[in-house]
């Protein structure tokens, strides 16, 4: 079943206009939970309510505010609200473009495809360029009323937009400061690089599954059906041992696994 | 080799507190919809729906129990080339510290890591929820990035998108010359600026200036009002010494 296009706008590079439609490239499977009103099993509803007294507040006496110092605010009004709304727009502005492996992992937020709206042959196009220069263009665009920051990318022959944090949300590394202790050994680093290229492969994400996910679908089904398993109590922890006799023994588990593998 | 984990964003979404007539905080509260009682926390519970409002109760417990002893422990399954990770896998970040006595064995694993340019694949399960994630090490400290599973991710066939077409020679060169004359070498965050904020945040200053919509209330006790600055606390568990 094809997916609808949750947006479409226009790939602005230059003077070029390439009309696009954006879907989302994630599919949420979180196991979703209702809150139940114990008594009753029934869905609960929520409302605002004045906590000294406990009364209720209807919705159209609620006002919103920006908290400038502790217990002081802003009163935004519906019409403030508005007048901050971005200008709407179908642009999405690709101011710049940079190497590929330049933007680090912490920028990521969420991914949507890019599919063609009529011309494909200009889609592939940019698909290939992006592709032989493995470059990935910085945009700005404004959807649903909010302005946006991203990353086109061109990943297996497709357009992804990404959404990118915003600059002062993300932590970097190098605002902190290195852990302090005792540096390591040669004798211990010799024996973690052996351990850790033993495991070394390459990323398939295929291998890996949501047990837990697969694990909580088996139990509600269960006790839908009048039979719910008994689960055990949760174990304390082991405590913890000499590190080089820890890595000594991950490094022997592996090759045994590995004589029985071959 | 037990260790401690901090998002590693801060939020800067300004939200908005809402407020009653008198500019008092409001409280969200959850109330049963046939008595109209509101309901305080140990008076719900979760339920999933298997059928048309049919219920099955999970508890925090049963959640907990679930979880396969292994996973509630960080297992490095897997490392691979720090930069062989597509970002569409990616989806949030934490910062390891160690936890009292690990500092060693954090600081080998950090090190082992950053030399060899590899990143750790692991899972675990937190707060009810299993969590796939690559561990990243820079500049001596651990990252775990949080990771979206395969079968969370779309195909392209999933969303129907075209089969890919041969293009035209002529139209890819234009398209590599636009990329190289907007080429920059390295990716600056500040062009990733927040006007949203940047506006809501110049509004509220005007209007506090012309003393407009300016509305104080005393403190609840108890109120949470403490600024948490999460460099801070970083920094200290980054350098606690045991």
């Amino acid at each position: 079943m094809a997916a609808r296009a949750i947006w479409k706008g226009e790939l602005k590079l230059g003077s070029t206009r390439l009309p696009v439609k954006l879907y989302s490239a994630v599919q949420d499977r979180t196991v979703r939970f209702h809150v139940l009103d114990d008594r009753q099993k029934k869905r609960v509803k929520q409302h605002m309510i004045a906590p000294d007294s406990g009364d209720e507040v209807p919705t159209e006496e609620i006002q919103k505010g920006y908290e400038i110092e502790p217990g002081r605010y802003v009163i935004l009004t519906a019409e403030d609200l508005e007048k901050l709304q971005p200008p709407a727009s179908r642009d999405i502005e690709i101011v710049e473009f940079v190497p590929q492996t330049k933007i680090s992992q912490q920028w990521y937020e969420r991914p949507y495809y890019l599919g063609p709206d009529g011309d494909e042959k200009d889609y592939f196009a940019l698909v290939d360029a992006l592709q032989n220069k493995e470059s990935e263009g910085i945009a700005n665009w404004v959807m649903r009323k909010k302005y946006y920051s991203g990353a086109l990318r061109a990943v297996d022959d497709y357009l992804f937009l990404f959404t990118l944090r915003d600059a002062n949300e993300v932590i970097l590394a190098d605002e902190l400061t290195k852990p302090s202790g005792t540096a390591p050994t040669q004798k211990e680093l010799a024996m973690a690089k052996q351990l850790v290229e033993m495991l070394q492969g390459e990323f398939n994400p295929k291998e890996y599954k949501d047990e837990y996910r697969e694990r909580v679908m088996e139990f509600i089904d269960k006790k839908a059906r009048g039979h719910a398993p008994r689960l055990k109590a949760v174990k304390a922890k082991s405590k913890t041992t000499a590190l080089d006799s820890v890595l000594a023994k991950s490094i022997e588990s592996l090759r045994k696994k590995e004589k029985r593998a071959a | 080799m037990p260790v401690s984990l901090f998002p590693a964003q801060r939020s800067t979404r300004t939200s908005l507190r809402m407020l009653g007539p008198d500019g008092q905080p409001l409280a969200r509260k959850y109330f049963a919809e046939k008595t109209g009682k509101d309901l305080d926390a140990d008076e719900v519970v979760r339920g999933y729906e298997v059928d048309k409002e049919k219920f099955v109760i999970v508890t925090d417990e049963e959640l907990e129990r679930l979880a396969p002893e292994k996973t509630r422990d960080i297992d490095l399954k897997q490392f691979v080339p720090a930069d062989s990770i597509p970002p569409i896998y990616f989806e949030r970040g934490y910062f390891l510290t160690p936890a009292a006595g690990s500092q060693k064995a954090y600081k080998l694993l950090a090190e082992t890591m950053e030399k060899s340019g590899l990143a750790g694949i692991a899972t675990f399960v937190m707060r009810g929820k299993e969590y796939l994630v690559a561990i990243f090490s820079e500049k001596g400290i651990l990252r775990a990035e949080t990771m979206r599973f395969a079968d969370e991710l779309r195909s392209p066939s999933d969303i129907g998108l075209p089969k890919k077409k041969e293009a035209p020679k002529a139209t890819v060169h234009k398209f590599e010359k636009l990329i190289s004359t907007r080429a920059k070498k390295q990716f600056s965050p500040s062009k990733l600026e927040d006007k949203q904020t940047e506006s809501l945040l110049k509004l509220v200053k005007k209007k506090q200036a012309n003393r407009a919509n300016v509305v104080k209330v005393e403190e609840e006790a108890g109120a949470d009002h403490k600024v948490v600055d999460l460099v801070q606390i970083l920094k200290k568990s980054l350098g606690a010494r045991k």
